[in-house]
């Protein structure tokens, strides 16, 4: 590190001399092709165009990665040089000013008024040169991630200069992603062949590509201007450019109906983490839970709290939040129904009211405590970005992690209700709440921790919730009446009739919306609901018995 | 209830409805002690009341009628309907869609038939739904048609698959919620999230006019007086101890050989046309109408003046409306954030400890025992 910089100020004040001397390059580490950068380089700001094209070939044939940063500079325009001492710089603005590098050595130069360089110009022909010396220069790099990011870029700006580097590299390619990936650049560059056969061949190569610039050039294709000519002068190529086009169609709208029906399963999936609560509260208890959003209110807000109090390390901080928003949502739940609930047991409608007023007292301390504004609460890097399948379809791992966590905290939830003792208690409880009494259970202590239970599941649902919408004191009425469609339509007291109510009306809604738009198909679920609760007035599966009875 | 079947007196309605005879009283005092105060008072005197407050006074008219309608479903046939704001909403609307026609050329735009906010969506021509509103008469058929077919429908399907208690509470709940995101929609041809407003006159009388205002007001203290008495008679006639009967005992009124479900559709249906008439009483008085009044909470607001009040009384409901939203014009004007703090802790301790409302408290005696509105089988934990 120590020797390129001061090879560089030595360098510098030798030229700064106006001596260019083979002594000063020859004090760089590298050897032989290290030697003719620097020459080259300096006979750029004196040369013609045509001299420049002879210095890039000749820059291209160095292997070494500054030569890639200068060219890459060089296209940008961002090559400038002290017209003092004719030095050339790779110059960024910054503040007015030029921040220098040097451009031979890729070392730091300081800052300098812009005034006293000039840019080193470019023409067409000279950035189509530079492009494809580039191109070839990432293409030959032995990272697959970063040839494929160089066949992506090429594929944007595409000529034949590229696309002969292109064939160059394609039989020596080992990696699959690239490989495929330059067949489409290769392809799409012998579209515009002047051969017709070869265009022809193009489109033989093309087929099954979902990459939306073939798209895009295969309608060009088969289009046809203004007066009725065809883009397309050959009559076999337009037949099977639109050939190709149908069969593409046929691909994209399959992967488009993959990415409906999965955006479905997620809207679901958070539809049955807001309704799992609920489901609990209103479908093992009997009690209607009106401040059920509020309480994934409570969830969203604890997930903020927990960021500001762990500002470091925003990765883990959703995962210390959902055990701390389950305990603080559980025990408001465990409050209100020593409070409020208990006294009102078997008369769900008084509960419906008396729930309804704590939503609106805890709305408001949220208004108070925190803001009426939404408070904002980061996404962890581990959370952002997507699964990339393919051309079309991409899946957000946000979404993607709600399905799995959804799925999670529901077997989670059904192993308390089935394998544990409390669970145990809890359905004797809902089944017959005298008979279970006489077992010896305290129904009381069942009765607060199933609410509490239902209650820290809501709180869980609402960390969910804080990574997809909006942390701020409406966030519990927006949910509330969709979590409780969820439950009706899955049929009350059944926390399976909830997953697959809840998921199927997820899948419905985004079915909907690309005919219907998103408010009219959110319209449309609620209006089939009502009709169908009037069929199935007890859910989709309707619990049995002489418990079921009202 | 103790009203004599037999009795021919015009006021034998008010045979033991002790409550309601006083209720009716107060009405014709304030109904012509307001207009009194706000026209020949002059404006100087401590004793005059502004055009503000008789609006004001006009709208809590409005909004009694409102509770009255939900206290016959609710109090009196067990129906707690979370969406009556929608049928409100609907007559409101429908009155609103008259006052846009009325508007004609002194919109902002200027044309003679498109109301302002199709002038502004480059619509060209009048939706089929919005013609005959420029006629009074067929305007407030619609009030009356617009809530009372929708109820209709709902309550037709609701009812005949005895869909009951809190699932018909949440259904209902979708109605309002489905009907709010619906008339937000710019494509509906109802104005979108800013409704109407910017009304001008009504029946060719400028509704800014002082003696309008005090006309809307009585028109609406009448409708308010006329509702109740129809509410009243309705509840002690032969049907309406049916429709007791259903509150109290469904199925046990069912297999006396009642048709439930057609007492119900029909009480429903009744309320629903009721809170239309106040929703187009409404909307004149405060001058706007958005899709912000079928929020769900609003719903659930009335309810709980219902609940204040004593429900099952039907005068209790219209003391608790008009005294809730005077606390609520109090504390929004001087302790604005205090006020869903102070409406939350009415809900619960109405509902805690006072199951028969205010009403109970000031000492009349409760009409009927409290409707077992739990279902037998399951029984209050100690």
């Amino acid at each position: 590190m120590r020797l390129p910089n001061f090879a560089a100020i030595l360098w510098l004040a030798l030229c700064g001399a106006g001596i260019a001397s083979p002594a000063a390059t020859a004090a760089q580490p590298d050897t032989g092709a290290g030697d003719a950068l620097a020459p080259l380089v300096a006979q750029l700001p004196e040369a013609d165009f045509a001299t420049k094209r002879e210095i890039v070939t000749s820059l291209a044939q160095i292997p070494m990665p500054q030569v890639r940063t200068l060219l890459a500079a060089f296209l940008d325009g961002r090559l400038q040089s002290r017209d003092a001492d004719h030095h050339v710089f790779i110059a960024e603005e910054a503040g007015g000013l030029l921040a220098l590098t040097d451009a031979v050595t890729g070392a730091a130069a300081g800052r300098e008024s812009a005034e006293g360089f000039s840019r080193i110009g470019t023409n067409n022909q000279l950035r189509k040169q530079l492009r494809g010396a580039i191109a070839r220069f990432d293409l030959s790099s032995p990272d697959a991630a970063q040839r494929l990011a160089a066949v992506n870029e090429v594929l944007r700006a595409m000529d034949p200069e590229i696309a002969a580097v292109l064939r160059e590299r394609f039989d020596a390619e080992k990696d699959d992603d690239v490989r495929e990936r330059m067949r489409v650049a290769i392809g799409l560059a012998d579209l515009s062949s002047e051969d017709a056969d070869t265009r022809l061949a193009a489109i033989g190569a093309l087929q099954g590509s979902l990459n939306a610039d073939v798209f895009n050039r295969l309608t060009e294709l088969t289009a046809s201007a203004g007066d009725g000519t065809p883009a397309e002068t050959d009559e076999r190529v337009r037949a099977a450019a639109a050939e190709a086009l149908r069969s593409i169609g046929q691909w994209r709208s399959v992967y488009g109906m993959i990415e409906t029906l999965f955006f479905g399963l997620s809207l679901g999936s958070v539809l049955v983490l807001a309704g799992v609560g609920l489901a609990i509260t209103f479908g093992v208890m009997g009690v209607i839970n009106m401040a059920h959003g509020e309480l994934m209110m409570i969830g969203a807000y604890t997930v903020y709290v927990v960021q500001q109090l762990m500002p470091q390390s925003i990765g883990a901080s959703i995962l210390v939040a959902i055990p701390v928003a389950f305990i603080v949502a559980g025990l408001v739940g465990v409050a209100i129904e020593r409070g409020i609930v208990r006294f009102l047991y078997g008369r769900p409608l008084e509960t419906l009211l008396a729930t309804f007023g704590v939503s609106l007292i805890l709305q408001q301390l949220a208004r108070d405590v925190f803001s009426p504004n939404n408070r904002p609460v980061e996404t962890p890097a581990w959370l952002a970005g997507s699964l990339r399948l393919n051309d079309v379809l991409s899946i957000t791992y946000t979404r993607l992690y709600i399905v799995i966590f959804t799925l999670v905290v529901f077997a989670g939830l059904l192993m308390v209700l089935k394998r544990t003792r409390l669970g145990l208690e809890v359905r004797a409880v809902s089944q017959n709440r005298a008979m279970a009494r006489a077992m010896g259970i305290r129904t009381e202590w069942v009765d607060a921790l199933t609410f509490g239970l239902g209650s820290g599941i809501a709180g869980v649902a609402g960390v969910a919730l804080s990574q997809l919408t909006n942390v701020g004191p409406n966030l519990g009425q927006s949910y509330i009446i969709d979590s409780f469609m969820v439950v009706v339509f899955g049929g009350v007291g059944n926390l399976w009739g909830t997953q697959i109510g809840g998921t199927s009306l997820g899948v419905i809604n985004k079915l909907l919306e690309p005919f219907a738009g998103a408010v009219l198909a959110k319209i449309l679920v609620l209006v089939f609901l009502i009709l169908f609760i009037q069929r199935r007035p007890r859910g989709l599966f309707p619990q049995r018995g002489r418990a079921a009875e009202a | 209830m103790t009203a004599s079947p037999t009795s021919r007196s015009p006021f034998a309605f008010l045979v033991g409805d002790r409550g309601g005879a006083i209720f009716l009283a107060v009405l014709l005092v304030v109904g012509v002690v307001v207009p009194v105060l706000h026209l020949a008072v002059p404006e100087g005197s401590a004793l005059h009341l502004s055009s503000y407050s008789v609006t004001l006074a006009g709208k809590y008219m409005a909004y009694a009628l409102l509770a009255l309608a939900v206290d016959l479903v609710w109090g009196f046939c067990g129906i707690l309907s979370l969406g009556h704001a929608a049928f409100f909403a609907l007559g409101g609307y429908a009155m609103g869609m008259y006052l846009m026609r009325q508007i004609g050329t002194r919109g902002v735009y200027g044309d003679p038939v498109l109301p302002d906010f199709m002038v502004f969506l480059n619509w060209k021509a009048l939706p089929w739904f919005w013609h005959g509103f420029d006629m009074f008469c067929f305007a407030m058929l619609m009030v009356l048609l617009a809530p009372g077919l929708l109820a209709l429908v709902f309550g037709w399907f609701a009812f005949r698959s005895r869909v009951t208690g809190v699932y018909l509470s949440i259904i209902t709940q979708a109605l309002t919620y489905a009907l709010m995101l619906a008339f937000f929609r710019n494509d509906m041809g109802f104005g979108g999230n800013n409704g109407f407003t910017d009304f001008k006159d009504l029946l060719g009388f400028d509704l800014h006019r002082p003696g309008v205002q005090v006309a809307l007001f009585v028109a609406t203290a009448l409708a308010l007086a006329l509702g109740y008495v129809a509410c009243r008679l309705i509840v002690g006639s032969r049907a309406g101890r049916v429709v007791t009967a259903i509150r109290d005992a469904e199925s046990r009124t069912r297999f006396i050989g009642y048709r439930v479900e057609n007492y119900k559709l029909w009480v429903f249906t009744f309320s629903a046309v009721l809170a239309g008439i106040a929703g187009a009483l409404y909307v004149p008085q405060v001058g706007i109408i958005n899709p912000s009044e079928f929020a769900p909470i609003n719903s659930i607001e009335v309810v709980i003046w219902v609940a204040i009040g004593g429900r099952g009384t039907l005068y209790g409901a219209i003391a608790g409306a008009v005294l809730v939203n005077y606390l609520k014009t109090t504390f929004t004007t001087v302790l604005p954030s205090a006020w869903l703090y102070f409406l939350g802790a009415l809900f619960i301790v109405t509902t805690l400890f006072l199951p028969r409302g205010f009403i109970g408290i000031l000492g009349h005696r409760p009409r009927r025992r409290r409707a077992p509105l739990a279902p037998p089988a399951a029984e209050p934990a100690p």
